[in-house]
């Protein structure tokens, strides 16, 4: 009985974070800023961290150098530095361009990593193959506060 | 002096993140004897979207470059061996080889490479260099085709290209196969998959760059086929593009697709100038 409970509590409270997310969709942005959090829940700099440096989370690395994460080897120089880029932009507009860069920089090769509509011929992840189902976005939105958590910190010296 | 070291040191240590920048000045002799153009000047139909043509061959490392300069060290070479064999083999109902209609291929093939693809009057198509193989193989020599981009079909077009090596890639872009290029530039800007990202996005406006471990260059095919040491076997440029094309998480196009029969068209326009070198040597 007991052991129901908390499963079922448990349930919920999972529930809850989903239900209490924004979805892809429903974000709202101004001017390519988003100004709400898309999950209530603050971001984890350090977990953003993580996300930024790995191949199998957001690879950001793969363009843009951070002097911060010195330790991840092989840094891309496609777009510009993220040092310095929690001085540069504020919390809404970083929120932005983690989520969707097209509408602050209009054209940016800069994938969107919180979208999962109106692309061309999108493929299941990195098979090749059509999607078996409804695309999901690059990165959660947990993740995606993370990520803006981590970025806020890149403060210029 | 100990502090001028010191700074050197410093500045070496610091260099890695942006030390590799465009191509390099190296230039490419083959064997001692067969001068590649890795450097020429954009074709006027690319309307400067180019400043200037860079081989491949021109971003990778010093130790990958020795490997196709030289025909003993070209791990390419096997394949091209095996081909010969092939070419002079019968095969299928007609008991027919390669070379009983095409004699020696040093002759015969000597220029193939560089104008492919092109038109096929006959048939009324464009035909890249694989699918005149299998044309042949099923139509003169009542045998199966060849998979577009299998073993054989790269061993054979290596056999083919290396007749041409050093001679200028020079693919017609007009008259009939006009559309065909057409939709192979629409093709080549159009920004697939969920990552978006057209083969303009690194291979034009971020040649030289590094994105991750990877030197982009200008994704030229005059190298096809290549033998890459990432898989250590020879590549089609279908199955590069088809690479690729999954590389920005999109549905990709099948190797010998209409869609990349056009894009293999107007790439290869994109190189006229540079030297034929397949089969080259790439990581």
């Amino acid at each position: 009985m007991k052991t129901t409970i908390l499963t079922l509590a448990a349930a919920l409270i999972g529930g809850a974070a989903w239900a209490g997310e924004t979805a892809p969709g429903d974000v709202v942005y101004a001017d390519g800023a988003v100004e709400a959090s898309l999950t209530g829940t603050p971001g984890d700099a350090a977990n953003g961290a993580m996300v930024v440096g790995s191949k199998k989370h957001g690879n950001c690395v793969a363009c843009h150098q951070v002097s911060a994460l010195a330790d991840v080897p092989f840094q891309g120089e496609i777009g510009p530095a993220l040092d310095g880029a929690g001085s540069r932009w504020s919390e809404a507009e970083l929120r932005g361009l983690v989520a969707n860069a097209k509408l602050t920089f209009e054209g940016s090769m800069m994938p969107s990593f919180y979208r999962v509509d109106g692309y061309v011929r999108p493929g299941n992840a990195y098979t090749g193959k059509a999607p078996d189902g409804p695309l999901t976005p690059l990165l959660s939105a947990q993740e995606i506060e993370d990520v803006v958590a981590f970025l806020a910190t890149l403060k210029d010296e | 002096m100990k502090v001028r070291a010191m700074t050197a040191i410093a500045a070496l240590l610091a260099a890695p993140l942006a030390a590799v920048a465009g191509p390099d000045g190296d230039e490419l002799v083959v064997n001692g004897e067969i001068n590649m153009v890795t450097q020429t000047e954009a074709p006027a139909h690319l309307d400067g979207a180019l400043p200037e043509l860079y081989s491949g061959w021109r971003f990778r490392s010093d130790e990958t470059q020795a490997l196709q300069m030289d025909d003993f060290d070209n791990p390419a070479m096997v394949f091209v061996d095996q081909a010969q064999e092939a070419w002079d083999t019968a095969d299928g109902t007609e008991g027919k080889s390669c070379a009983s209609c095409h004699g020696d291929a040093a002759e015969s093939m000597a220029g193939v490479r560089a104008v492919y693809p092109k038109w096929n009057e006959a048939a009324g198509e464009v035909r890249t260099l694989e699918a005149q193989v299998n044309d042949c193989r099923e139509n003169r020599m009542g045998a199966k085709a060849w998979k577009y981009d299998g073993g054989d079909m790269a061993a054979m077009t290596a056999l083919i290209s290396v007749q041409s090596r050093g001679m200028p890639v020079n693919v017609a872009i007009d008259g009939p196969v006009q559309a065909t290029w057409e939709m192979g530039k629409e093709i080549y800007y159009t920004r697939y998959g969920q990552l978006e990202l057209s083969c303009a996005n690194c291979h034009e406006d971020n040649y030289g760059n590094m994105i991750r471990a990877d030197h982009l260059s200008q994704g030229q095919i005059n190298g096809f086929p290549t033998y890459r040491l990432k898989n250590a076997k020879l590549n089609t440029a279908h199955a590069r593009f088809k690479g690729c094309v999954r590389d920005t998480r999109a549905e990709t196009f099948s190797p010998g697709s209409p869609e990349f029969v056009a894009l293999e068209l107007y790439v290869a326009s994109r190189g006229n100038g540079l030297s034929v070198e397949g089969p080259s040597v790439r990581n």
